[in-house]
């Protein structure tokens, strides 16, 4: 166990605001699942009393008669806001006087950083590229995310779950952009930052970071697995595999959907559904072909003249 | 003063006419100068005594009623007008949903990701007067900030950091938001306006990152940017790029940095985007932002739990009364 190499991958300045985020994160997931628990409970409460839900003010917090449902933003708010600016103040000041940002030697192409890591936020996309091409991981993905995140309002049907936290009304939903987040987007961050050693090496946590360590690695293509050689067989082997995992992978969502929550298929139109279920299985294509590469070595599934996946 | 020996040497008696009528003018102006020293004996004591009363009460001046609209009686009216009546807080509704001021609904992380953009407008204009953004310079400019420059390091730890703490904040805040179905409808198009501000945060503190131009900005650019080689088309390693023409002298990345390596040019193109485009476009973003949250009706909750079998009852109109 090396102390010393985890405590300067922990301390350097640009990792802390990682070592930060991930108990920030604990506390408000924690934060959201005791609410969306209590919220719960009441839906199931009311639910099984109709009389009561009529009479009930639906919230988890108490209201008494008499008490006014609305307050003034002045004071109520802005004391909040006000305090909030203090806090935050407070602790961007503490923080700048005790840790100094990053100044590196002056930029040097001839001298090539080991690791060369992007900036913290970036590290999830970096570490796609072990597995991916740079297109895609640099290119394709970021663009997915981002018109994944910006469709989600049009393809969410389900009406349920507006302005309060819940878990048991939206659970594709909420478990989806759980995956997404904290384990594709964070989980990765947290990979790229303290396991990644020199040369992009896999360095668990306290083991030194050998600059002169070699891996030998023999990565294979799926093609090369079934025998076959010729480059129109690879192309249309890879076709095939890649439409097989949207087509079969599209018919598995849909019998999800059909058995489990038949009322949003019901409400989804066809768009909504097939632009749901091609991001869907985009985004769970990300861990498989990870699993491909870290159990079975493989490197490329489709493997053509212009580019690989 | 010869005028006046003349006039006194002249002064008597026997004398008429035009010197009669001078002797008429200095009686005047003596008496004249007399009675405005007898009033300003009671004159001015009396206007002391008046503005000192007015100083007891500086709301009721000229100066503070042409600031403050309103008076500042603790009326349920004037708290109102407070919030109305002043343009950085009208953003705000003059009252909210009483739950809706609890923090552990909202977790606040929208207002702290604006203000620390505030924060970071303020260090950063700062430090603009301190950086030049041409190779050579540049770094020793951050030498000079860190070691000469009165607070000059606090100020550049400062800007760092809240630019770190804005990236989480806006992540936060974009989780809290799909958490609680913030995006439902009527918030759907808002929603978009964020993805856009989560992506210009990125960007922002991706074009600052390089401006030290040290080795960690350097290779981090250089890492980021290499991905654009690899953009399918446009890029000069990508998927039928070469087949397009391709190279990497223009291609995509080539527009980025303004020539094949992170150079002098990608210095002043990040200075640029990071001080003057990328702010400009996220605050017109953040004003249609904020403008959205008060036209879709507030922030979203936290609103009474639906049950189940009302999702596909309407909630307003004809069709919900005739049930």
């Amino acid at each position: 166990m090396d102390w010393r190499q985890l405590w300067e991958i922990c301390s350097a300045p640009d990792n802390v605001p990682i070592v930060g985020l991930i108990p920030l994160l604990a506390f408000y997931i924690y934060l959201a699942w005791k609410q969306a628990h209590a919220n719960d409970v009441l839906i199931d409460q009311l639910e099984a009393d109709p009389a009561l839900a009529k009479t009930h003010h639906r919230k988890t917090w108490p209201f008494k008669p008499g008490w006014q449902k609305e307050v003034h933003v002045w004071p109520f708010l802005l004391r909040i806001e006000f305090l909030a600016a203090i806090i935050v103040t407070i602790i961007l000041m503490v923080w700048s006087i005790t840790l100094n940002a990053p100044l590196e030697e002056p930029a040097n192409p001839n001298l090539t950083m080991n690791p060369a890591k992007a900036p913290w936020y970036f590290l999830g996309l970096q570490e796609m590229l072990v597995y991916f091409d740079p297109w895609i991981a640099g290119v394709v993905m970021p663009t997915m995310i981002i018109i994944g995140l910006m469709v989600i309002p049009y393809i969410d049907t389900n009406p349920l779950g507006s302005g309060y936290y819940t878990w048991k009304q939206r659970k594709f939903s909420i478990g989806t952009f759980l995956f997404g987040f904290v384990i594709l987007w964070v989980a990765m961050i947290i990979i790229g930052t303290f396991i990644r050693g020199p040369g992009w090496q896999w360095f668990w946590p306290g083991q030194t970071w050998d600059h002169n360590r070699l891996i030998y690695e023999v990565n294979r293509d799926l093609p090369d697995i079934f025998g076959i050689t010729s480059n129109l067989g690879k192309g249309i082997f890879g076709a095939i595999v890649v439409g097989g995992f949207y087509v079969l992978g599209g018919g598995a969502v849909y019998s999800l959907f059909r058995r489990k929550m038949p009322k949003d298929f019901q409400r989804m139109s066809l768009l909504q559904f097939s632009i749901m279920v091609s991001l869907w299985l985009t985004m769970a294509a990300l861990p498989l072909k990870m699993a491909l590469r870290l159990i079975w070595h493989i490197k490329y599934v489709w493997i053509t003249p212009w580019f690989n996946i | 003063m010869a005028d006046e020996n003349k006039n006194g040497g002249s002064n008597t008696p026997s004398s008429n006419g035009k010197n009669g009528g001078k002797v008429g003018v200095l009686e005047k102006v003596t008496t004249t100068v007399k009675e405005d020293i007898q009033a300003l004996k009671t004159d001015i004591p009396a206007k002391v005594k008046e503005q000192v009363e007015g100083l007891k009460d500086p709301t009721k001046t000229q100066v503070y009623t042409s600031i403050f609209r309103h008076k500042h009686d603790d009326t349920p009216r004037n708290r109102a007008l407070g919030v109305l009546s002043n343009v950085f807080l009208h953003l705000h509704p003059a009252k909210i949903n009483r739950d809706a001021v609890r923090y552990s609904y909202t977790w606040g992380m929208g207002g702290i990701t604006f203000y620390l953009f505030i924060i970071l407008t303020y260090t950063g204009v700062l430090l603009m007067f301190y950086y030049h953004p041409s190779k050579v310079q540049a770094f020793r400019d951050v030498l000079y900030l860190e070691h000469d420059v009165p607070f000059g390091k606090i100020l550049r730890n400062m800007h760092r950091w809240a630019a770190h703490l804005m990236v989480i904040g806006v992540w936060l805040h974009m989780f809290r938001v799909f958490l609680t179905g913030s995006y439902k409808k009527p918030r759907e198009f808002n929603w978009n306006i964020g993805v856009l501000l989560l992506v210009f945060t990125l960007l922002l503190s991706f074009t600052g990152y390089l401006l030290p131009d040290d080795q960690l900005g350097f290779w981090a650019v250089t890492v980021g940017t290499n991905m654009a080689r690899a953009t399918p088309l446009l890029g000069h390693e990508g998927p039928f790029g070469p087949q397009l023409g391709m190279t990497p002298y223009n291609d995509v990345r080539f527009g980025l940095l303004g020539g094949s390596i992170v150079d002098a040019n990608a210095l002043l193109r990040s200075y640029i985007w990071h001080c003057i485009g990328i702010p400009i476009v996220a605050s017109v973003l953040m004003i249609v932002h904020f403008w959205r949250v008060r036209k879709d009706g507030g922030i979203s909750g936290p609103a009474p739990v639906m049950l189940t079998e009302e999702a596909d009852k309407p909630r307003r109109g004809p069709k919900a009364a005739g049930e």
